[in-house]
């Protein structure tokens, strides 16, 4: 890591003991302090080329996910509409939806509005994953290729289309064939959301 | 007048500390390495280090770290971890969220691309290179750390290089002096003891520190030896404690030079550029090796790039293909004193060698496993999976199925689709009726 990615490291461990809320007003979102220097050394391993930012490839450089088989999906979701480098904040951002629900956490208000792990923010990544075109719906056509990158090549196209149609009967309840944030929230409600999109960030 | 008398008086100085100096190298490092013996100064040396290195971490007041030593087995990475319980099989929504989660979790730690960084080390052994989190602590430790820069850099260094020199030098002489020779059981004789001779004041040269496990195991004529591979280092390493082929590509330059003095003295295995592609003809010549008693065992690294020492990659299967005893050997080095990976996306090598020269010590210890061979209905890919779980069991290593390989190269697709295949099953079920409800 390069003197300058340390000097950052350096400033983030002492302003633990500055002013919390200009660090908090820097950092929004619900990580705490070793987590963020944790997070920070590890987007520095995955940029290669040092410029401070990340590009697809260097995600794609990760085994584990280039194999998974929404890999790309995912890597989509950390690039915001139209940029192809993802910057640290935005690292923190994504990956902050992922933080575990703790109790505690529920009534702590770090900026206005709900914060980046609720259930229903996890929910709308998810949703975000299958929203190909960003349009704020799930039409046929979007949830069959999802489908597809899940199977690959091994069911036929007649089958994965009546998958695609019966999902979409049970969720769709407006009648447009197409499945919209709250008629996605509705059919996963009684999932544990919570649980099936936190991560541990510390071992 | 007096300026001359100064300079004169200068010079002398100069000659007698260059000769004192020089008496002492020969006396307690090169004599002794010559007959294989040792004062033991090293591990006295490595001692002090160890007493000296725990004072330093007490005042570092680390906090706890993540253990980095796992001993378990890690299996294909499956992305379904639970099917939803007995339920037929069908398409849930939710099933997006397991592809999810294991997708954000590799991107925020994952096995392998921390195996192709050097190692974080629970304690800090002085070297600013190994801390990641240096900063001011106490004056004192800043102070120790000074000298410690001076000491390695002034002194140890220009010894190191002196020596290393030494070693690679004579090392060319003397086998281009026994190539003279005719063949035969003395000619034999004269080069192995060169050989070991000159590997052991390379030895010294790092200050490498190796302790010998299991000697009774070491590979014997006619057989091949297999080793992790962490750094060019190892090929010392093994070599000053018994006499193997070397193989390799035939380089230019100086290297060039040491490999066709080296072949002169005894039958080593060097390849041209050309023929590393052909896969028979390289299998060919090492059989032809092995099936003559008379040569030495042959060295050979199936990792096939230097890992990280934390854990043991997959072998490539080519070696394994051969059929002959194979004698495996674990080396495991002691980040404490050094780290000797080379990372050689990040360092070439002349940089690496500096690195290793101007660090404290290189500490490692070396486990002769016994000979394996393979078995009936195993094919090599098996046999070389087990000599590697073997090797990776007695070193301490994590035995990974993945590939060394991806330090550079993109993963198989193969392994994405055998993931799309693992879910179809979910969705439709193992059965072959296929009729979705």
């Amino acid at each position: 890591m390069g003197l300058q990615g340390w000097r950052n490291v350096l400033a983030l461990k002492t302003s633990k003991n500055n002013n919390r809320a200009a660090w908090q007003r820097a950092f929004p979102v619900p990580l705490s302090h070793s987590q963020i220097t944790r997070l920070y050394s590890r987007f520095h391993s995955l940029d290669k080329g040092e410029n401070g930012a990340l590009s697809r490839e260097d995600f794609q450089r990760i085994p584990e996910l280039a194999i998974n088989p929404l890999g790309d999906r995912i890597i989509n979701a950390f690039f915001p509409e139209g940029e192809d480098q993802a910057n640290f904040r935005g690292f923190m951002r994504t990956l902050a939806h992922f933080r575990p629900v703790e109790d505690n956490e529920k009534n702590k208000d770090l900026t206005s509005g709900e914060p980046l792990n609720s259930r229903t923010n996890k929910l709308l990544f998810a949703f975000r994953l299958y929203d190909l075109d960003r349009d704020d719906k799930i039409s046929r056509d979007e949830l069959l290729q999802v489908l597809r990158m899940m199977v690959g090549v091994n069911i036929s196209d007649e089958q994965l289309g009546s998958i695609a149609d019966r999902t979409i009967q049970e969720a769709d309840t407006n009648g447009d064939m197409c499945i919209s944030f709250s008629e996605f929230i509705k059919v996963l409600e009684k999932v544990d959301v919570e649980q099936k999109m936190s991560i541990r960030f510390l071992h | 007048q007096e300026g001359l008398d100064i300079i004169i008086l200068i010079c002398m100085l100069l000659g007698i500390s260059f000769t004192v100096w020089f008496t002492l190298l020969l006396v307690f490092i090169i004599v002794p390495a010559i007959f294989g013996v040792s004062f033991g100064i090293r591990r006295l040396y490595m001692k002090s280090l160890i007493k000296l290195f725990e004072w330093a971490t007490l005042r570092m007041e680390r906090g706890a770290k993540e253990k980095n030593h796992h001993y378990h087995q890690h299996h294909i990475f499956t992305i379904i971890i639970t099917l939803r319980g007995g339920a037929e099989p069908e398409f849930d929504m939710s099933d997006i969220f397991y592809f999810c989660r294991r997708g954000v979790e590799s991107i925020v730690d994952d096995e392998v691309t921390k195996r192709f960084t050097a190692e974080e080390l629970e304690s800090w052994n002085l070297l600013t290179r190994s801390n990641y989190n240096f900063h001011h602590i106490s004056t004192r430790l800043t102070a120790l750390w000074g000298v410690g820069v001076l000491i390695r850099y002034g002194f140890l260094l220009p010894l190191r290089v002196t020596l290393a020199f030494t070693g690679v030098g004579l090392l060319v002489v003397l086998t281009s002096i026994v190539g003279l020779f005719p063949n035969g059981r003395m000619k034999n004789y004269l080069s192995d003891k060169v050989h070991l001779m000159c590997y052991r004041i390379c030895v010294r040269a790092l200050t490498a520190i190796i302790t010998y496990h299991d000697s009774e195991n070491k590979p014997k004529n006619g057989g091949i030896c297999v080793a992790n591979h962490t750094s060019p280092i190892d090929v010392i390493i093994l070599a000053s404690d018994g006499c193997y082929a070397m193989v390799g590509q035939v380089h230019g330059g100086l290297m060039g030079v040491i490999q066709r003095a080296m072949v002169k003295a005894c039958p080593h295995i060097w390849f041209e550029r050309s023929e590393v592609k052909d896969r028979h003809l390289v299998a060919k010549r090492l059989s032809d090796h092995v099936a003559d008693k008379s040569k030495l065992p042959i060295l050979i690294f199936p990792e096939g790039t230097c890992i990280n020492n934390t854990s043991v990659m997959m072998f490539k299967k080519g070696s394994f293909e051969i059929g002959c005893t194979v004698y495996p050997v674990a080396i495991k080095y002691d980040p404490r004193f050094g780290d000797a990976f080379w990372n050689s996306s990040k360092f070439g090598m002349v940089n690496y060698l500096l690195h290793m020269m101007s660090s404290w010590a290189i500490v490692c210890s070396v486990w002769y496993l016994p000979p394996m061979s393979r078995m009936e209905g195993e094919d090599a890919v098996q046999f070389a999976n087990r000599v590697k779980a073997a090797i990776a069991r007695k070193g301490g290593l994590a035995d990974l199925l993945w590939d060394g390989g991806l330090k550079r190269g993109k993963v198989k697709e193969v392994f994405k689709e055998e993931q799309q295949k693992l879910y179809s099953k979910v969705l439709v079920g193992s059965s072959e009726d296929g009729s979705s409800s």
